[in-house]
């Protein structure tokens, strides 16, 4: 093993009233890539927001040392400076500016008292050659994909003269291409001798790059896995994360027949008038009652516009088809008239659209559904504590009261509330936008199983996913969407992963 | 119940009660500076009328904040509808009951005027209502440029802004001589109302098996609301009693603070607040909660201008003049937050309060208006930031 670069030593950080670390340690080595894994809550966010200087120095216990120095960093800056760029999920490019302002953005090259613009382009030009993004330094950060963006998020540290590059899930939101893409970048810059942490809940793709994994369950270092003696494996890492075995992690349902058609979609297109692009063409789908129909695909090719465009269109597309609801013709046209309906859509983006992070448990889950609780309009907000309770416990959404700010729970718990709310409602046909997008294995194995109980008990759902073996996994049925057609459906039995490739890409 | 606990209870509840803190802070501070003048029933009397206006407004204002909107509009609004109330009354010699129904239906359609391009077009708030300011102070120049001032006779209209609510037994009888018995018995009708309301919310609580506060805890609450409610009614009952004023303003607030927390619409408007496109895919048309805040707005706008008119007796070319700002800060003061979908309408009312109490205060220590601007900003930067780092610390 080479010798380190990084020596993260019995870091113990606390939270009123949590230990969010306990006496962790960290070693990296120069030069290699090294993959850090755990579920949600595991303490993996906070172990970065240490080490770049979130949490200064004095707000921890414990020593960090970087190239052989113990290192007091006092804020972001002083991290930077000594060479360490950390990504996060979440970029912090700005849109309205180009890409070459933004890769320079922080540390303008300047000339006199102004910036040198051609020096900026031509450095820019260099970075993004080295992350290997063939495009137009001007052009602007709005109009990339999120694979691009992240891309130029990348070349942005380059130019620091980053030595240790952290990446916070930054695959979460990529399609298979981008993901392969950036995958083969962080071999191409570890050639360079560019160290890179990755953060991730993707345990493929770890077990494909890293060449070390330490894993962190609970605030604690659980071990750290070397993948030159073949010590890196699904089975291993899922036992250490979770601290228990999963077997199967899609739990067994009874499959029987599926009942009568609930919700179905006739040559169905949608035109975004704002955009001026066709998002939707020629559409057709069916959904019977009790099954679980997959939506495959890649980021982009309108699945999450399918589901809104039935919703109620609420971005308020162009539309033509027919949609039948239970065999009848219907026109919905708000999300109010689809929950009425009977159908409910759980967002893909839970923090941005789903839920409203500043209002508490309750308050979330019993929003779609006021009704419900309510006479001649006052709410009874004790029938409100109590409903929202038995969702609580029967979704088992750890929270110490339905009176919690959902901005305090972690991400699996967040996603419970999300269908916890629309369970409220009641519907015959859930749609779920990426249920188990960036939440850990436990949160995810809990989901899978509230669904089966919601399809036994005949409920309708369709799941749009980007991860196949989820999609292989839950579903009775899987339609292929690209480019915003059905460019296939396979039952489940016939289905693997690279006929559904080949059908996303075509 | 042990001193730990109850400094539990004081962290959380600091923002709660903050600005209930800060305004007995400022009183008393009037009171010892002015050695008492401030605190004498003639002139809370006083200070209650002039807080009238822009408590009403406020109300309103702390809605459209939630909303994540502004509404500049309102100061010249309220000046306009003032002016149309005078002109129907001494011009065309409308029924007093009639104005005022006239001027409260226009201040609503004048809300939902200013709504339209916001929701219909996703027109920034901040634009629309400038636009409205503009067009409304045109508007009140052009009502009352040929007159000037507008003096208005009715009693009854002047009354509102005035006059004090009736009694039921002269004020000289030997039984509580010198107190206004009616306001007297108001507000031993509020404590004994608001005592059964707790008490009920309490059993209905017990009834779902919920915790409640310990039973000592729950008795000191209502000890003490019982003695506060007590002195301001005492203070109240001290010069003429209630006023018109204070009764239409309390008559707000409660609605307002009702609809806010109890009904299915209030919840609507905290969720479109917290998170528009949440609330638009939870089956909540945005649309239509904006129109409605607007609306309300605007009625609440009518009520100001009436308000303010009547006080004066009459309608100027000039009124309304900054009380857009001034309830604006009041809302502020009050705690509602800039990001939307946090705020308290008794916050906006506490929060008038506050600013009328300074401005009243300080005109009693005969303090110069150019160090009065100066003091009001400061406590109004005060409030926010006050605000602010609570927030952050309150978990």
């Amino acid at each position: 093993m080479n010798t380190p670069i990084l020596e993260m030593k019995n870091i113990t950080k606390t939270f009123p009233g949590v230990k969010a670390l306990s006496d962790v340690s960290f070693e990296v080595a120069a030069g290699e890539i090294h993959c850090l894994v755990g579920e949600n809550g595991a303490g993996k966010s906070t172990l970065m927001k240490v080490l770049s200087g979130v949490y200064p120095h004095g707000d921890y216990s414990g020593d960090i040392l970087f190239e052989g120095k113990v290192q007091k960093f006092r804020g972001i800056a002083d991290s930077e400076k000594a060479g360490i760029a950390i990504i996060y999920q979440e970029l912090a490019l700005i849109p309205e500016m180009t890409v070459y302002e933004n890769i320079l953005l922080g540390h303008e090259l300047r000339k006199g008292l102004g910036v040198d613009w051609n020096e900026t382009v031509r450095k820019a030009d260099e970075m993004l050659k080295r992350v290997r993004l063939n495009i137009n330094p001007e052009t602007k950060v709005k109009d990339l994909g999120v694979g691009r963006q992240q891309l130029v998020e990348i070349a942005k540290a380059l130019s620091k003269d980053v030595k240790l590059l952290i990446l916070d899930e930054p695959t979460a939101a990529l399609n298979e291409d981008d993901c392969d893409n950036l995958l083969e970048l962080l071999r191409h810059l570890k050639k360079d001798g560019v160290t890179s942490v990755l953060i991730s809940h993707k345990l493929k793709e770890v077990i494909r790059i890293a060449d070390t994994v330490t894993v962190l369950r609970d605030g604690q270092t659980i071990c750290t896995l070397d993948a030159s003696k073949g010590e890196v494996g699904e089975q291993v890492l899922i036992k250490h994360m979770v601290g228990r075995e999963i077997n199967n992690i899609y739990p067994d349902r009874r499959r029987g027949d599926a009942g009568e058609v609930v919700l179905e979609v006739r040559d169905w297109n949608a035109y975004d008038a704002k955009l001026g692009r066709t998002v939707l063409k020629d559409v057709s789908f069916k959904l019977r009652k009790g099954e679980i129909v997959g939506f495959a695909g890649l980021m982009g090719s309108g699945r999450t516009e399918l589901a809104k465009s039935i919703f109620g269109n609420p971005d308020g597309y162009e539309l033509k088809g027919e949609l039948l609801v239970k065999g009848k013709p219907v026109r919905l046209r708000s999300p109010k008239d689809a929950i009425e309906a009977g159908i409910a859509y759980a967002t893909e983006d839970r923090k941005g659209n789903g839920l409203i992070l500043i209002q508490d448990v309750k308050q979330n889950i019993t929003l779609a559904n006021l009704a419900q609780i309510s006479q001649r309009g006052v709410v009874n907000k004790n029938a409100e504590v109590k409903a929202a309770t038995e969702y609580k416990d029967a979704l088992n959404i750890k929270t110490p009261s339905v009176e919690q700010i959902v901005v305090n729970l972690s991400g699996g718990n967040q996603q419970k509330v999300s269908v916890a709310k629309w369970l409220f409602v009641q519907p015959d046909v859930l749609f779920l936008d990426e249920p188990t997008r960036g939440i850990d294995v436990g949160a995810k194995y809990e989901i899978y199983g509230i669904m089966n109980k919601l399809v036994e008990r005949g409920m309708s759902i369709v799941m749009i996913s980007s991860e196949l073996p989820e999609v292989l996994g839950m579903s009775d049925r899987i339609y292929i969407v690209s480019s915003g057609r059905i460019a296939g459906e396979l039952p489940v039995a016939e289905a693997t992963q690279e006929k559904i490739m080949q059908l996303a890409t075509n | 119940m042990t001193v730990k606990d109850l400094q539990k209870a004081v962290r959380q509840n600091i923002r709660d009660y903050g600005m209930y803190i800060a305004l007995i802070i400022i009183m008393a501070i009037f009171t010892i500076a002015t050695k008492g003048i401030f605190i004498s029933s003639r002139n809370i009397a006083n200070l209650l009328n002039q807080t009238g206006y822009i408590a009403v407004l406020a109300v309103g204002m702390t809605l459209v904040i939630i909303i994540r909107h502004i509404d500049l509009s309102v100061g010249f609004l309220s000046g306009f509808l003032g002016a149309i109330a005078a002109v129907a009354l001494v011009n065309w010699h409308l029924n007093v009951w009639l104005t005022l129904v006239l001027v409260l239906v226009l201040g609503i359609l004048a809300g939902l005027l200013t709504a339209l391009p916001v929701a219909k077009l996703g027109i920034p708030s901040f634009v629309a209502s400038l636009a409205g300011w503009l067009i409304y102070r045109g508007a009140l120049l052009m009502v009352t440029s040929s007159t000037g001032t507008i003096i208005i006779p009715d009693k009854i209209f002047n009354a509102i802004g005035n006059a004090y609510i009736p009694d039921i037994m002269p004020a000289d009888t030997t039984f509580l001589h010198g107190l206004h018995k009616l306001t007297l018995l108001i507000g031993l009708l509020a404590i004994v109302w608001f005592i059964f309301r707790e008490i009920g919310a309490r059993k209905s609580k017990q009834a779902y098996n919920f915790e409640v506060p310990p039973a000592d805890m729950f008795v000191l609450k209502l000890v003490f609301m019982a003695i506060v409610l007590g002195l301001i009614t005492w203070v109240l009952a001290g010069y003429n009693g209630m006023s018109w004023t204070v009764v239409i303003m309390i008559a707000v607030v409660l609605i307002f603070d009702y609809i806010a927390k109890q009904t299915v619409l209030g919840r609507h408007i905290y969720a479109v607040g917290g998170n528009p496109e949440a609330a638009e895919l939870s089956g909540i048309s945005v649309k239509k909660i904006t129109f409605m805040v607007f609306g309300a707005m605007g009625l609440l706008t009518a009520l100001s201008g009436i308000l303010f008119a009547s006080r004066l007796q009459s309608a100027t070319p000039t009124g309304g003049t900054l009380f857009e700002l001034d309830c604006i800060a009041a809302a502020y003061i009050g705690g509602v937050s800039a990001a939307g979908g946090v705020g308290k309408i008794t916050g906006s009312l506490v929060g008038a309060l506050v600013y009328m109490s300074l401005m009243n205060g300080m005109n009693l220590m005969g303090t110069d208006i150019s160090l009065q601007y100066v003091i009001r900003g400061a406590v109004l930067a005060a409030a926010v930031i006050f605000d602010v780092t609570t927030r952050k610390v309150r978990r």
